[in-house]
C-alpha cells in the first residue's frame, strides 16, 4: 500500500482555506488526548511522576480514563475556547495578537517572494531599541511629536537591521535564512548590553531595565477599561493596506512572480535584488514597529524579558494565515488565544506553561502536513507503480 | 503604561464588577482567595521552591478559611500583568508577586483594582490606592554567616562569589559575605563574576570552574540553579546553597544553605487581610522574625560551626551586625564610620562594593 | 599562568565544545543531504531530558546515551515525515520542531527538577585520568572521546565511502541522483535521523557530564550555535571540529577573563563576547558565499524539497 501524490491541475482553493481550520481542530482533538494521557488531573499541583502506582482493575482504569479524558477536554477548552467566550479576555487577545499580526504580515510578503526572513525577532528588538534611544533623548520633554518620532525610529531601526541580511544576499550571495537568524542573536546580545549598561534606569536600583516611558511616550488606550492601545488599530490598518498592495498593486504582483517563477520575473524586468531589498525593508520595518509598539504600550520599558519570541511565532502565524495578510489577522488571533488560554489553563487547571508551545507547534505541524493536499491529490494504491525515471526524463520539472 | 484618569479607572471598575460567574463576588463567608505568581518553576530547588513552601505553610495554618492558586513560569512584563488580572478576575483578592521583575505589573494591577491587596517581593514602588506593600528578607544575614565560615575554612584567603546582575540584593550579599570573612581574616578577598543571566546552568558551572581555577577555595553563589554547588562538590571546594537546602547536590561540600522561610510572613499578612487589619507597610524581616535560617551545618570543624551559630544568634539577639562600621568601599570612601552602621535604605539601595572585593561593578 | 591553570582551562573548553560539536556533526550530515533542519535546539532538549530520566531511573549513563539518541532521532522523524514525504517547508517545520521539543522536554521534565544524578565518570584508569597533567588527555567523559571518533568517522564516511558519496550527490543535485536510481527520500530520512540522534546525544551531554541536574531549557540555546557552527565550518567535518573548539574557547575565555579581572572585558563588553560566534559566522558566511571557487559552499539543494516530476 503506497501513497501516491497526483498533482492537481490547479491548487485547490477549498483546501487552501480548509486546511488551517482543519489544523486547529485536529490540534484540539489530539491535544485533548495527549494532555489527558500525560498530565494526570492534579489534586494539589502538577506532578508528572506518580509516587505510588495506583491499583489496576477495571474500575480504576475506567475512572482513570474518564478523569484523564475530562482533564484533556478541560485543558483544550481553557486554552482554545475560554478566552473567546470570556469578554474581558478579548482585550488581552487583541493586545497579544497585535505584534504577531504586524510581524506576520511582513513575513507573509517575504515568503510570497520565496525570501525567508527568520530574523524578525532581531528586527523587533532593534526596532524597540531604536525607539528607546529616541525616548531617552526626549525624556525630559513633552509634545505630541515625541511618540510618533519614537514609532518612526522603531520602523527605521527594524528596517536597517533587516537590510543587513538583504545586503549580504545581494552583495555576497549569502543564504538569508542563516544570516537573518544569526543577526537575531547579535541583536539580543546588543539589547542585553544596553539594558544592563548604558541605558539602565539610574533610579532603578540597578535592575536591568530602561526607565519607564513618560506620558508623552505612551501609546494611548483606545478602548477604555482595557489595555487595547493605538498600536492594535494601526496594525489592523497596515494589514489591510498590505493586503491591498499584495493583491492589487504592481508591487504585489512583482513579489508574487519573483517568488513563484523567478525566470519569468527576470524576463519581465523584475529585479530579484530590488525585491530582496524591498521585502527585507518592509518586513524588518514592520517587525521594528511591532517592537516599539510593545515598548510604548504593554511593556512601558525595555527589560531583559523583552524578547518574547514573537518574531518566531509570527512565522507560524504567517503560514497559518496562508501568507495572506487578511488570513494573518485571523491566524494572529488564533495564536493569541493560545497564549491567553494557556495562562487561564495554568491558573485554573495547573496545566503546565510548556503546553502552550506544544499546542502551537502541533498547529503548525498539522498545517504543514496538510499543505500537500492543496497541490496534490492523495491516492492509495495497492501495488508499486511502474518506475518513474523514464517518465521524469520526458517531462520538465514543474513546481 | 495605561492612561490612568478617573474615566478609565471608573470604566475599568465597572467592567470588572459586571463580570460573569468567573469573577465571583466574595461574600463575608466565602474563603479568602489568595493568588501567587512565580517567575520560575516551583521545583527549581531554590527561590521558587521556597516561596511555594511558604504558601503551603500558610494554607495549612488557615484550613478552609483560605484557598489559593498559583501560576509558575510567569514572564516578567505585560504577561505578568495579565496573569495577575486573571487571578483577580477569578476571585483572588490577595496577590503575592514573588520576583522583582513583577514590580511594575503589580503596581498597575494594584492601581486598577482598589479592592485587591498586593504584596510585592523585593520591590520598592507604592500604589496610589494604598493597597500595595513591598516585602523582603534580610538575605545578607545568612551571607554573613557563610562569610564567617568562609574566612575560617579558606586556606588561600580567596573566596568566590558567582553573581548574576548587580542589583542591590546581590551586591549586599557580596558585601556582607566579604565583610564577615574579613572579620575572621582581614586579608580575605572575594573574587566576583557577573554572569549576566539569572539562569543558565551550564554557564554557571563554567563560571564556578573559572573562579576555582583562579585560586578561590571557597565559594557561594547567587544563581537560580544548583549547578555551581555540583561543581564545588566535584572539585572539593566548600560552598553554600541558597534559597533551600541544596546539600543533596553537594553532600560533602555544601556546608549549609540559606533557607528563605516565607511561611511566617505569608501567614502574618494573610491573617491581617482576613482580620481586615492590613495596612500598607513594607516588611523587611530576617532571622529574628523567623524569615531566614540556615540549613544544618555539616562537615566542618567544630570551631567553624560554633562561630557560624554565634553569628546567627548575634543577628537574633541584636549583638551582631555585619554592617556596623568602619566600612570602606573599594574606592576608599568611608561608607560607615566607626560606631555607626548602615541603615535599611543603604542596604536596599546598595550599589557599591566593599574593600576586599576583587571585581568591579559593571557600568 | 601555570601549567595547572592552563590544563584546567583546556578541560573547561573541552566541556563547553563537546555538545555543539556533537549536534553540529549531526546537522552537518543532514545539511549535506540537502535538508535544513532548524529544530536542533528542540532535539537537543528532548535528548537531554531522555538522558536525564534514564539515569534517574536506571543509574546507567551508557543506557542514557542510547535512549537520548533514540529520542532525538524519534523526534526528528516528525520533521522528516513532514518535509520529506509531505513536502512541507523545511524552515517552518524546523522551527515548529524547536518549539515542540522545548515544550515537550519541559513537560516531561517537570517531575525531575531538583534531583541530582550521577554523571559520567572517566573511562581511563584513575592513574591516568586523575593525573594532574595526564588528565588533559585522559580525564574526560566517554562522550568527549566519542565526539572525536565521530568526527573522523563522518569525515571518512562522506569523503571515502560510496554511501557518503551518494549522500553528497543527493545534496548537490537531487534530480540527477534520482535519475540514476538512488532513493533521495530514503537517504534524506537517514540523514535526518542521524542528525536527530547526534543532537540527542549532544543535548544529553549537559545532564550527563556538565551539570548533572535537569532544568528547563538546560541547553541554553546551544542548538542555535550548533547550526551556526555548521555554516561556519563550510560543511566540512574537520573544520567543524576546529570551529566547535573556537566557539567553546570564546565562551570560556569570557568567563575566565572576568574571573581574573584582566583587560579582556575592557576590550569588548561581555555581551560582545557572547555575540561573537554569531558575528563570526555571518562574516564567514559572507566570505565563503561570495567566493566563486565553490570550495566548502552550501550543498546546492539545501532547504529545497525534492520534487521529482512523477
Amino acid at each position: 500500500m503506497r501513497l501516491k501524490f497526483e498533482k492537481r491541475p490547479e491548487p485547490s482553493r477549498f483546501m487552501l482555506y480548509a486546511t488551517p481550520v482543519g489544523a486547529v481542530i485536529i490540534t484540539m482533538i489530539i491535544g485533548a488526548i495527549l494532555f489527558g494521557v500525560i498530565v494526570p488531573p492534579p489534586s494539589q499541583g502538577f506532578v508528572a511522576t506518580p509516587a505510588v502506582p495506583p491499583p489496576v482493575d477495571l474500575g480504576t482504569i475506567l475512572s482513570g480514563i474518564g478523569s484523564h479524558l475530562s482533564f484533556g477536554l478541560q485543558a483544550v477548552y481553557q486554552v482554545f475556547i475560554a478566552p473567546l467566550v470570556t469578554s474581558y479576555k478579548w482585550g488581552d487577545i487583541a493586545v497579544k495578537a497585535s505584534p504577531l499580526i504586524l510581524i506576520g504580515v511582513g513575513l507573509a510578503v517575504g515568503n510570497r517572494a520565496a525570501i525567508w526572513n527568520i530574523g524578525a525577532e532581531g528586527q523587533y528588538v532593534v526596532g524597540g531599541l531604536a525607539g528607546v534611544g529616541i525616548g531617552l533623548l526626549t525624556q525630559k520633554m513633552t509634545g505630541v511629536w515625541i511618540l510618533p518620532s519614537m514609532l518612526l525610529a522603531g520602523l527605521i531601526g527594524g528596517a536597517v537591521w533587516g537590510a543587513i541580511p538583504a545586503a549580504l544576499k545581494n552583495w555576497f550571495n549569502v543564504n538569508e535564512t542563516l544570516s537573518s537568524l544569526m543577526m537575531t542573536y547579535v541583536a539580543i546580545h546588543l539589547m542585553n548590553h544596553m539594558v544592563t549598561g548604558p541605558w539602565k534606569d539610574p533610579s532603578g536600583f540597578s535592575f536591568p531595565q530602561t526607565p519607564l516611558v513618560t506620558p508623552s511616550q505612551t501609546l494611548p488606550i483606545i478602548v477604555p477599561g482595557t489595555y487595547v492601545h493605538l498600536g492594535v488599530v494601526i496594525t489592523l490598518i497596515i494589514a489591510v493596506v498590505v493586503w491591498f498592495l499584495m493583491s492589487r498593486s504592481l508591487f504585489g504582483f512583482q513579489v508574487r512572480v519573483v517568488g513563484s517563477a523567478p525566470n519569468a520575473a527576470r524576463h519581465g524586468g523584475f529585479s530579484q535584488k530590488a525585491t530582496v531589498w524591498m521585502v527585507f525593508l518592509l518586513s524588518g520595518g514592520l517587525a521594528g514597529l511591532a517592537g516599539i509598539f510593545e515598548v510604548t504600550g504593554p511593556f512601558g520599558q525595555m527589560s531583559l524579558g523583552f524578547p518574547q519570541n514573537y518574531g518566531f511565532t509570527a512565522i507560524i502565524v504567517a503560514f497559518l494565515g496562508r501568507l495572506n495578510p487578511l488570513g494573518v489577522i485571523l491566524a494572529g488571533i488564533v495564536l493569541a488565544v493560545t497564549y491567553v488560554g494557556g495562562d487561564l489553563a495554568q491558573s485554573s487547571l495547573q496545566l503546565p506553561n510548556a503546553s502552550k508551545g506544544i499546542f502551537q507547534a502541533m498547529m503548525l505541524f498539522f498545517l504543514l502536513a496538510s499543505d500537500i493536499l492543496i497541490r496534490y491529490r492523495v491516492r492509495f494504491i495497492s501495488n508499486a507503480p511502474a518506475p518513474v525515471a523514464s517518465a521524469a526524463a520526458m517531462r520538465s520539472p514543474a513546481e | 503604561m495605561i492612561k490612568l484618569n478617573r474615566r478609565t479607572f471608573v470604566a475599568g471598575a465597572a467592567a470588572a464588577a459586571s463580570l460573569p460567574m468567573l469573577a465571583g463576588r466574595a461574600s463575608a463567608a466565602d474563603p479568602l482567595k489568595v493568588g501567587y505568581i512565580y517567575v520560575g518553576p516551583i521545583n527549581d530547588g531554590g527561590w521558587n521552591t521556597a516561596h511555594e513552601a511558604g504558601r503551603q505553610q500558610m494554607l495549612k495554618k488557615f484550613g478552609d478559611k483560605v484557598t489559593s492558586q498559583y501560576v509558575e513560569n510567569v514572564p516578567e512584563g505585560p504577561d505578568a500583568e495579565r496573569v495577575l488580572r486573571d487571578l483577580y478576575n477569578q476571585g483572588n483578592r490577595l496577590l503575592y508577586a514573588t520576583s522583582f521583575g513583577f514590580m511594575d505589573s503589580a503596581v498597575k494591577v494594584a492601581q486598577a483594582f482598589p479592592d485587591v491587596t498586593v504584596e510585592m517581593c523585593t520591590g520598592f514602588k507604592p500604589s496610589s490606592n494604598n493597597n500595595l506593600s513591598n516585602y523582603n528578607i534580610r538575605f545578607h544575614q545568612a551571607r554573613s554567616v557563610f562569610g564567617t565560615m568562609a574566612g575560617m575554612l579558606s586556606k588561600t584567603g580567596v573566596g568566590a562569589y558567582l553573581a548574576t546582575y548587580p542589583v542591590p540584593e546581590v551586591v549586599s550579599g557580596i558585601n556582607s559575605f566579604t565583610l564577615a570573612a574579613r572579620r575572621v581574616n582581614p586579608n580575605f578577598k572575594t573574587k566576583v563574576i557577573w554572569l549576566n543571566t539569572w539562569y543558565d546552568p551550564a554557564k554557571e558551572a563554567d563560571g564556578a570552574r573559572a573562579l576555582i581555577d583562579q585560586g578561590a577555595d571557597v565559594m557561594t553563589q547567587h544563581t537560580d540553579s544548583p549547578a555551581a554547588v555540583q561543581v564545588c562538590e566535584s572539585k572539593g571546594v566548600p560552598t553554600f546553597g541558597q534559597g533551600s537546602d541544596q546539600s543533596q547536590f553537594g553532600p560533602t561540600m555544601c556546608k549549609s544553605s540559606s533557607l528563605d522561610l516565607w511561611g511566617a510572613f505569608y501567614t502574618t499578612r494573610t491573617q491581617a487581610v482576613l482580620d481586615k487589619t492590613w495596612k500598607p507597610e513594607d516588611t523587611y524581616w530576617g532571622m529574628k522574625e523567623g524569615a531566614l535560617d540556615i540549613a544544618e551545618i555539616k562537615n566542618v570543624p567544630d570551631d567553624v560551626k560554633a562561630a557560624a551559630l554565634k553569628v546567627k544568634q548575634g543577628w537574633i539577639d541584636g549583638s551582631y551586625n555585619v554592617y556596623s562600621g568602619p566600612i570602606k568601599a573599594q574606592d576608599g570612601t568611608v561608607k560607615a564610620a566607626e560606631g555607626a552602621a548602615l541603615n535599611d535604605g543603604d542596604i536596599l539601595g546598595m550599589n557599591w562594593l566593599v574593600e576586599g572585593v576583587d571585581g568591579t561593578m559593571p557600568s | 599562568m601555570s601549567v595547572e591553570f592552563l590544563i584546567s582551562v583546556i578541560i573547561t573548553i573541552v566541556g563547553a565544545s563537546t555538545p555543539i560539536l556533537l549536534a553540529g556533526l549531526g546537522e552537518l550530515v543532514t545539511e549535506k543531504s540537502g535538508v535544513l533542519n532548524l529544530g536542533v535546539e528542540g532535539m537537543m532538549l528532548v535528548g537531554a531530558i531522555a538522558g536525564f530520566a534514564t539515569v534517574d531511573m536506571t543509574g546507567s549513563p551508557w543506557l542514557a546515551v542510547i535512549v537520548a539518541a533514540l529520542a532525538g532521532a524519534g523526534v526528528s522523524m516528525i520533521f522528516a515525515v513532514l518535509t520529506l514525504s509531505l513536502r512541507a517547508n523545511q524552515v517552518a517545520t524546523g522551527l515548529a520542531l524547536t518549539i515542540f521539543g522545548t515544550g515537550l522536554s519541559t513537560l516531561i521534565g517537570h517531575g525531575y527538577t531538583g534531583r541530582p544524578i550521577k554523571p559520567f565518570t572517566t573511562i581511563f584508569p584513575d592513574a591516568l585520568a586523575l593525573h594532574p597533567i595526564g588528565r588533559v588527555l585522559f580525564g574526560y567523559s566517554p562522550l568527549v572521546y566519542f565526539s572525536f571518533i565521530m568526527v573522523a568517522l563522518v569525515a571518512w564516511f562522506l569523503n571515502s565511502t560510496r554511501p557518503g558519496l551518494i549522500l553528497r550527490a543527493v545534496g548537490e543535485n537531487d534530480l540527477s541522483a534520482h535519475s540514476i536510481g538512488y532513493s533521495v527520500i530514503g537517504v534524506r530520512y537517514g540523514a535526518v535521523a542521524f542528525g536527530g540522534a547526534m543532537a540527542g546525544i549532544g543535548g544529553a551531554t549537559f545532564p550527563l557530564v556538565l551539570t548533572p541536574l535537569w532544568a528547563e531549557g538546560l541547553t541554553g540555546g546551544r542548538g542555535w550555535i550548533a547550526i551556526a557552527l555548521v555554516v561556519f565550518s563550510g560543511w566540512k567535518p574537520t573544520r567543524l571540529l576546529a570551529g566547535a573548539y573556537f566557539f567553546g574557547l570564546l565562551g570560556t575565555l569570557e568567563l575566565y577573563a572576568k574571573a581574573s579581572g584582566t583587560v579582556f572585558t575592557a576590550l569588548l563588553p561581555s555581551e560582545g563576547w557572547a555575540a561573537l560566534p554569531y558575528l563570526a559566522t555571518v562574516i564567514v558566511l559572507a566570505v565563503i558565499s561570495a567566493s566563486k571557487s565553490g570550495g566548502g559552499n552550501a550543498p546546492a539543494c539545501l532547504g529545497r524539497p525534492f520534487s521529482p516530476s512523477a
